[in-house]
């Protein structure tokens, strides 16, 4: 069993999803089942609700993890779940378990980073070298690219984050949240014929979203009112405008730091309307785009798996007494010791 | 309508493909060396909102510059402006960008001389278009360059300015500059704080500009919340 390959089991409950995978070192996914608390239309979801969601499904979880995989816990080598950054009891529940686990188990845990996990899963499935990262996601936007030893933010957004612009338009107009907010604007966009304009904010490499979201929310009660246009085209010019952002600033960050590529992950990175406007811009640059679908784009436990396993073959762990969890977390904080040896190699 | 690498107007040599504008070498009126600067489509954006954006930039390049001279900011004179070719020209500066400077320093050694004359230079740049209601919008270190003979600094690329004169507008500004350095410089020691210490003493509205950075950062960390 010596050159058995590392195994970690990770999970992944930053925010209304709970995912549990098994991932060997070399990306090999052998399992990662998920569940989404689901809120009515026009609702968003709530800390404690979603903690009570998280603890209901996690066992389970595991189990089918585990099934799926064909694994014993005695053959995983390390135990990873999110830190951070997330929503504060959510967070908790896996932190919990993998405590729990870690101990049942005697084996070691490995804290990890959400929005390096979102890019390390990103890189393994595409196979993307050194790209630029546009990392958007119901919590989080930012452009990141690698630079000495660590992921670096370039460019970010000053407010709310354009994934929660997106859902709190879809509450307005009381679209389902079922599979996702964003993914029914999506589908509703593509009827969209009339392009309303909307405010239109760059500022240097950062995006602000804040105030779309507000003229929007005005535009669309008085316009619909008045039948001057419909939802499908509020949709539409919304995600055509958010987008152009986007592709905006991450074409800044790569003429920036002279990259080539760009690596689309997170949540609203499932979309393929932002897909297509990236891979214009990216063809006319001569770049590539790596894209992923919604596998491993949306929140998931081998991501975190992945992540931590990279950490743990790279000789980190995470002592009990700090498998704690945190609300903030920058990317920018985490060494990441594997990227240096990668580049070492290369 | 794009611009044709060909004689007819002079030679046209393209010196830099930016994000949204190419950038070319030529002459103005007989023999004057300078740059034209044209601003594409962007086929990914919708045509509605690509030529609003396009027009829309070219018009506040044009003043923002002319602004800034105004100001007493350093910047190339504005020759020519078409709003049909999407095209500015104006004077070639012969130099290096600060960006390149300053990637020399973390290869070989801060210039403790230099990187305070530059800092200095930065900060009272700043300073002057602040305190004259002008913000820049994409303060980074490759819009900034050095004449060569006097070691001045010119900046340039004025594509997102506004006029302004809200603390928070100006504090955005800075902080879009902080995290270039902090991107790019890391390795140069903290540059921002010697910009910063000339801002205030050239910035009359420092103070409420400084206080409202500090703001901003803030919000800065505070942006990484749920996943």
């Amino acid at each position: 069993m010596k050159d058995k390959k590392l195994i970690a089991l990770g999970f992944e409950g930053s925010a209304n999803k709970i995912g549990v995978g098994v991932v060997a070192i070399d990306g090999t996914i052998l399992s990662n089942p998920r569940h989404t608390y689901i809120t009515p239309p026009g609702q968003g979801f709530l800390p404690r609700e979603t903690a009570q969601h998280h603890h209901q499904h996690i066992l389970p979880l595991v189990k089918s993890a585990l099934e799926t995989a064909g694994v014993t816990p005695d053959e995983i080598d390390c135990i990873c779940y999110t830190k951070g950054p997330g929503m504060g009891a959510p967070l908790q529940v896996s932190a919990v378990v993998v405590r729990v686990l870690s101990q049942l188990w005697k084996k070691p845990i490995v804290g990890v980073n959400h929005c390096v996990a979102h890019i390390e899963m990103g890189r393994i499935v595409t196979g993307a070298v050194d790209p630029v990262v546009l990392y958007v996601s119901g919590g989080n936007t930012q452009v990141i690219a690698y630079s000495e030893g660590r992921y670096r933010i370039f460019g970010e957004t000053i407010d709310i984050a354009v994934g929660n612009c997106l859902d709190r338009f879809a509450r307005v107009l009381t679209l389902s949240n079922d599979p996702s907010p964003g993914y029914n604007i999506e589908q509703l966009a593509k009827k969209g014929e009339k392009f309303i304009e909307l405010p239109y904010v760059v500022k240097g490499m950062d995006v602000s979203f804040s105030g779309i979201l507000s003229f929007i929310e005005a535009t669309a009660e008085e316009k619909l009112k008045n039948n001057e246009c419909s939802p499908a085209d509020l949709c539409f010019s919304l995600q055509e405008t958010l987008f152009a952002m986007l592709v905006e600033i991450t074409e800044r960050a790569m003429a920036h730091c002279d990259k080539k590529d760009v690596l689309i992950v997170g949540g609203v990175g499932c979309n393929e309307r932002l897909q297509k406007m990236m891979q214009i811009m990216c063809s006319e640059r001569g770049g590539k785009l790596f894209a992923t679908d919604d596998r491993y784009c949306v929140d998931n436990g081998a991501m975190i798996a992945y992540t931590g396993l990279l950490e743990y073959a790279n000789g980190a762990s995470t002592p009990m007494e700090e498998s704690t969890f945190t609300q903030r977390f920058r990317t920018d904080e985490v060494l990441a010791t594997w990227r240096e040896k990668e580049s070492a190699i290369a | 309508m794009e611009i044709k690498a060909d004689g007819s107007d002079g030679s046209l040599v393209l010196i830099k493909q930016g994000a949204e504008a190419r950038v070319f070498e030529s002459t103005f009126v007989g023999s004057r060396r300078c740059i034209i600067k044209e601003r594409f489509s962007k086929k990914y954006r919708h045509p509605t909102l690509d030529s609003k954006l396009t027009l829309k930039r070219l018009n506040a390049e044009a003043r923002c510059m002319t602004k800034a001279r105004r100001l007493g900011v350093v910047t190339p004179v504005l020759y020519a402006v078409d709003t049909v070719m999407h095209t500015l020209t104006f004077e070639y500066v012969e130099g290096p960008s600060v960006k390149d400077i300053l990637l020399g320093f973390g290869l070989v050694g801060v210039d403790e001389e230099r990187m305070a004359d530059i800092t200095t230079q930065i900060g009272n740049a700043i300073g002057k278009l602040h305190d004259g209601g002008l913000v820049h919008g994409d303060l980074t270190t490759s819009n900034m360059l050095l004449r060569s003979s006097v070691n001045q600094l010119v900046l340039i690329d004025f594509g997102l300015s506004f006029t302004s004169t809200l603390p928070e507008d100006k504090a955005v500004d800075l902080y879009v500059l902080e995290r270039a350095l902090l991107s790019m410089h890391s390795s140069c020691g903290n540059v921002m704080d010697r910009i910063l210490a000339a801002y205030r003493k050239s910035s009359k509205q420092w103070s409420s500009t400084l206080n409202k950075l500090a703001e901003v950062r803030q919000r800065g960390r505070k942006r990484t919340m749920v996943g």
